[in-house]
This record gives C-alpha cells, structure tokens and sequence, in this order.
C-alpha cells in the first residue's frame, strides 16, 4: 500500500497552507464525492459505508451505517418523507486531551467539505452546518474559505456537479461549554438555545434540528467517507486486519518525551503510541497509568500496555477508546491532584439539568479538594464511592456525569494508597517532592 | 434600581429599539445569520458574538437591543448569554487572556503559568487590569495539549508557554494599540 492508502485521513494535512479546491483536487480530492453523486444511489453509499465497518470517532463507537439507516428516507414512502433534513458535523471537539479534530479542520479543510457532501447526499439531507468550537478561529476562516471555493466551483449549492443534488453548508462558531458536544445538547445550541441535552427517545435522526431529522457525526467519523468512496469497503477493513476498520488519530500529551498525534492502522497498542510515536516517558519519569481516550474514560495500568487500541480491545480492559487521545500520568504527579483537576472540569461544565450530576460533581470536588489538602477524612473515600454509584449511567440525561465517575472510580481503584496516604498523612506528598527534587512517599514536612 | 414594595408599578421593563442603537452593519451581519436558519431566535448566540466583536462585549442595552431586532423575550437571550462563556456580559479589557486549566496543562506546568500572570498583572481570575489593557479568565482545554501550557489571547493562540515566554508575550501586547496590530 502508498503512504497515502495507509494514512488517507491525514495524508493531505498541510498546517501551513491547506490545499486550495485545484490543489486537493488535483492530490485526487472530491473523486470520492463525484463518484458517489454521479455512480452511487444513495442507499448504494448506505450499503458500502455499513459494510465498510466504520464506526463513530466521537467517543461513542457507534456504528456510522446503522446510525444513518435510522434517517427516514425519501425511497421508502414518498408521501410521509419529510420535506427537509439535516447534517451535522461535530467539530465541538472540547474533550480535553483531545486535539485531533482541530488537525483535521487546519489542515484539509477540503476534506470535510467533501465528506458533508457524501453524508447528506446518502441521507438526502438539504442542509448542513459545521458546528465548531469557537476558540478555533483559525479552523473557522480555513473552513470558510474552503465552502466559498466549493461553492464558486459548484460542490455546493444547487444541483452540485450537473447532478439533481444540491445541498447547502455552513460553519457555525460556538460560544464555548463542552455539554455543546453532546448531540442533542448541540441542536440546541444551533437552535439558539442553552445547550442542555435532550431526552432521548426521539432520536436526532427521527426529530433533531428544528424538528427535523438530524444526524450529527464526528468530524474524523465524517472524514473517512471519500476513501471509503474511492477505495472501497474491503479496503477500509484490510486498514487494520485484525481490529475494527479502518485508521484512527491517535495521540498522547502529559509529560511524554514527544507529544503529538499519529494516524495508525485501527488497533495499534498503547504500548506503540506511547513508546514508538511519542518516544516514551520525559527523562526522569516513570509511566503510572493514563487515560487512553481523553479526560472521560477509566485510567489504565502499564499492565495494559499491550492492549489494542480499539473499542472492544479497551472495553475490556475496563475502560473507552473515546477519541484516542493518551493522557499520561507519570509518577512525580500527583494521582489525586490529577482527578480533582479533572472532575472540577466536569462540575463547572455540567449543564445543571439532572441532579446526581449538578450536585453529585461539585460535591466530589469539594471532598477531593479536601483530601489533595490534607484535610481528608477516612469516611470521604466512601463519600467518594457513593458519589460514583449516584452518577453512573441510567441516572443521568447525557453522558456527562458517567464520563466524570470513569477517571473517579478507576482512580479509587488502582491509587488507594495515594489517597489513603494523603488521609493518614494529612497532606501531599508530591508538592514535596515537586520542590525538592526527590519523592518523599509518605513523609511529608513541614 | 431600589425599591421596598414590589409591585407592578415598581418593576421598570426596557426595551431598546434596535434601530435606534445597532450599526447598519451590525444588523446585516445579524441578519445574515438568521437568514441561514430556520427561526429568528436561532441567530441570537451569533448576533450576541457579532456585538461582542463590535463592542468588545455583550452590554445590557446590546442585549436588549438584540432581543428586540430577533423579536425574542430580553429574559431568554440573557438565559442564553450568561450559558456560553465566550460572551462576555462585564465590560472587559482591551485583550482577553484564556488561560486553559484542563489536565493536559494541569501536569506540564500549569500551576507555575497561573501564577507567572496572576504576579505580573497583579489580577486574578475575572479581573482587569486598571489601565483597561487586560482582563484574565480561565479555558478549558484549548485543543493544544500537546504544546501544553497553552493560552488564548483575544484569537491568538499561544503554546508551549513557560514563565518566561508568556511574560514577554504580555509585555509585547501591552505595548500593541489594538488587537490587530
Ligand atoms: C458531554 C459530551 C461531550 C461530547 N463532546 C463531543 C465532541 O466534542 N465531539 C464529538 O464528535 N462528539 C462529542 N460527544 C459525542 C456526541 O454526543 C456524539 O456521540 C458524536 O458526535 C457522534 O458522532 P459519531 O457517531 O461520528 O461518533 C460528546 C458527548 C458527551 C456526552
Ligand atoms: S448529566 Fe450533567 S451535563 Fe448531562 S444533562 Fe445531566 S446535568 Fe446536564
Ligand atoms: S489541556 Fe490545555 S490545551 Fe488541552
């Protein structure tokens, strides 16, 4: 296989320059678009994309065929289709830890257009929006330009390449909250209003966007859509042979030696991401877990350093691929100063709607704010425990608050002795350390 | 406003005519927004962030004002405006420093950033400074974890920042006239 066929996704990122519409076209961009519009029915591409494997980049995993299946279509009963629909690219992107998006949408602006091309094309879909983050000015003006192109060159707008398809497309600027991510909470937000999920059923894809059938999808989800296209099916799934379909954008921060993000065959251990692309540990610094998919999943040990990379591989080991992002824990951070930074992060971005999560999150900062202090108390890990039983999945609207007790929970889990250290010892030992060079586990002065 | 009863006659209700107090550009970039969606309402956090870049920030008469030209309850654009943080509802300085405090900066310095800025501006968190230059408010991750620090200046980003760094990219904008300099 070509460089390109092994990193299609980011084979054509230039951060400096993107690629003009002549200059993608001309690295073959929009022949995956042509062919579906000019060769393609749209259940045709339905088809393809389902048996292509491709699931949802976003954090959920869901499979991308079977979430458009769902679209009620124009072919199945013409008198109750429903007159308009739409598509939604989710360039939100606020996880922390997460940077992959932004890479994407700098880099090959050209390729999401595409991709929203292809997408409301097989769903029929008359409009879309990118909905983006508004701290990412530059991608804004990057993505503008590229739609004004488009349009000048007649990709967008009305019937698009002398096809009886048009389709409209335009970028949308946030104005901040990470809830804005979560899908329903996002049509909201596009709708002008605050973005407080919906209750699920209905399901965007029945009634989303003013009422409209709505699909929204994760930009990396959408960018794979014009190598499918081109390539085929056969050929996304042969990207990782022996893992789910396809290539993913992994990455890695935290005190590591390089840190970055690589497009890898699907299924690519933790161990090679962390060791081979992002060089491994800073001098100095040992491995003590990590979180392998952004700030709302489960840390893992460096016993699960072989496990693949890949929704079911890391389920099983406990925790979620989510987007794919590393966050390394090294040993000279402290475990609980790391959670408490991570569940503030969820108590001051939790919408307010349901209660487990508007109070059950500050109040677990409050407690771990104690215990990082060295004014914890032994019935606070209890505390803590309850807390996560009262905002685990079921109890809550969205995924939030269950995505606040993964790092929680797990952390209680695999770093007992450090919280238990900071109770019986009344403070941190790792500010100790921090100024002195040397880690003093369990002695703490002063 | 005070008042010791409350009572009908004591709740004062102000409405702005938008055409008394927005630019003819402010109302064709608004309206532009409403018209690629599907109610007027839909366009109100892209008409609060067009007055906020006209304006510098979000004012009680600009709400008002902006309610009144998407025909929209004042209460329900202020609902609104006070959920996003990047609408800013308190005046604030000339550049708008977003210091991002999520996990990836949390462990490569961070903590060191904060307090290199807290001491040269000598303001905290949602203060600004008193010649007008600069107002200081957190982020969450800002999509450069792995530049981390990482910080937003007005639309500019700035990574891989270190105590020293971030001090002579203050002192650069405190010496710049305007944002776009
Ligand atoms: C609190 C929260 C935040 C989310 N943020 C994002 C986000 O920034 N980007 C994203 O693509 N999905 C995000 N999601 C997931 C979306 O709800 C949705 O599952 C996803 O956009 C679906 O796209 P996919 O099927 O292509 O993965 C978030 C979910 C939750 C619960
Ligand atoms: S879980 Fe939290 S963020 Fe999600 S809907 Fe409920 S209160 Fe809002
Ligand atoms: S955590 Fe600071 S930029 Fe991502």
């Amino acid at each position: 296989m070509t460089e390109l066929l092994k990193r299609p996704l980011t084979q054509l990122v230039n951060l400096e320059s993107p690629l003009s519409l002549s200059q993608y076209i001309s690295e073959g961009g929009y022949q995956g678009a042509s062919k579906a519009l000019h060769e393609y029915s749209p259940k045709q591409v339905l088809d393809l994309v389902s048996n292509s494997g491709l699931k949802g980049r976003g954090g959920a995993g869901f499979p991308t065929g079977m979430k458009w299946g769902c679209v009620p279509m124009f072919a199945d009963n013409d008198d109750k289709a429903p007159e308009f629909k739409y598509l939604v690219a989710n360039a939100d992107e606020m996880e922390p830890g997460t940077f992959k998006d932004r890479y994407l949408l700098e880099g090959v602006p050209h390729q999401l257009v595409e991709s929203m091309i292809i997408g409301s094309y097989t769903m029929a879909a008359n409009r879309g929006y990118i909905f983006l983050r508004g701290e990412y000015h530059l991608a804004a003006k990057r993505l503008q330009q590229a739609i004004d192109e488009a349009y000048q060159h007649n990709w967008l707008g009305k019937n698009i390449q002398g096809t009886q398809f048009s389709f409209d497309l335009y970028v949308h600027t946030s104005a901040g909250r990470y809830i804005c991510g979560e899908e329903t909470a996002l049509i909201n937000a596009l709708e002008g209003r605050r973005a407080i999920p919906r209750a699920k059923p209905p399901f965007p894809q029945m009634s989303g966007l003013f009422g409209k059938p709505t699909v929204v999808n994760n930009v990396e989800t959408l960018s794979n859509l014009p190598h499918i296209l081109k390539h085929g099916a056969a050929w996304f799934k042969a990207l990782s042979p022996d893992s789910d379909s396809g290539t993913k954008i992994y990455a890695a921060c935290g005190r590591v030696k390089t840190p970055g993000l690589w497009e890898l065959p699907m299924g690519t251990t933790i161990r090679e991401i962390l060791y081979q692309h992002a060089g491994g540990m800073a001098d100095g610094l040992k491995l003590r877990g990590l979180l392998p998919g952004g700030a709302s999943t489960d840390f893992l040990l460096p016993e699960h350093l072989d496990t693949p990379m890949d929704f079911d591989s890391i389920a099983k080991a406990g925790s979620r691929l989510g987007t794919g992002g590393l966050i390394v824990l090294d040993d000279k951070s402290c475990p609980v100063a790391m959670v408490l930074n991570l569940i503030k992060f969820f108590a001051q971005e939790s919408c307010g709607w349901c209660t487990p999560c508007r109070d059950g999150t500050p109040w677990a900062v409050e407690v771990l704010t104690r215990i990082e202090n060295g004014r914890g108390r032994k019935e606070d890990l209890d505390s803590l425990h309850n807390l996560c039983d009262f905002m685990w999945l079921g109890k809550t609207h969205c995924a939030l608050a269950p995505g606040a007790v993964e790092p929680l929970k797990s952390a209680l889990r695999y770093f007992l002795d450090d919280f238990e250290q900071h109770i019986d010892h009344g403070c941190c030992s790792y500010k100790q350390s921090t100024n002195q060079q040397t880690k003093l586990k369990g002695h703490c002065h002063g | 406003m005070k008042s010791d009863v409350l009572s009908m006659e004591n709740i004062s209700t102000v409405t702005i005519d938008y055409r008394q107090y927005l630019s003819t550009t402010e109302v064709a970039a608004i309206e532009h927004e409403v018209s690629i969606m599907e109610t007027r309402e839909a366009a109100g956090i892209e008409a609060l962030k067009i007055i906020q870049e006209h304006r510098g920030w979000v004012s009680d008469d600009s709400l008002y004002a902006i309610a009144d030209l998407l025909n929209m309850p004042e209460a329900e654009l202020e609902g609104v405006a006070t959920f996003y943080n990047l609408i800013y509802r308190q005046a604030v300085g000339q550049f708008v420093i977003h210091l991002c405090d999520s996990v990836a900066c949390h462990l490569t310095g961070y903590e060191e950033i904060y307090q290199t800025i807290k001491s040269y501006l000598g303001i905290d968190y949602g203060q600004t400074t008193i010649d007008g230059k600069f107002t200081f408010l957190t982020n969450v991750c800002l999509g450069g974890c792995d530049k981390a620090p990482s910080m937003m200046v007005g639309k500019q980003h700035y990574q891989s920042l270190t105590p020293e760094n971030v001090v002579e990219i203050l002192a650069d904008l405190a010496k710049q006239e305007s944002e776009n300099d």
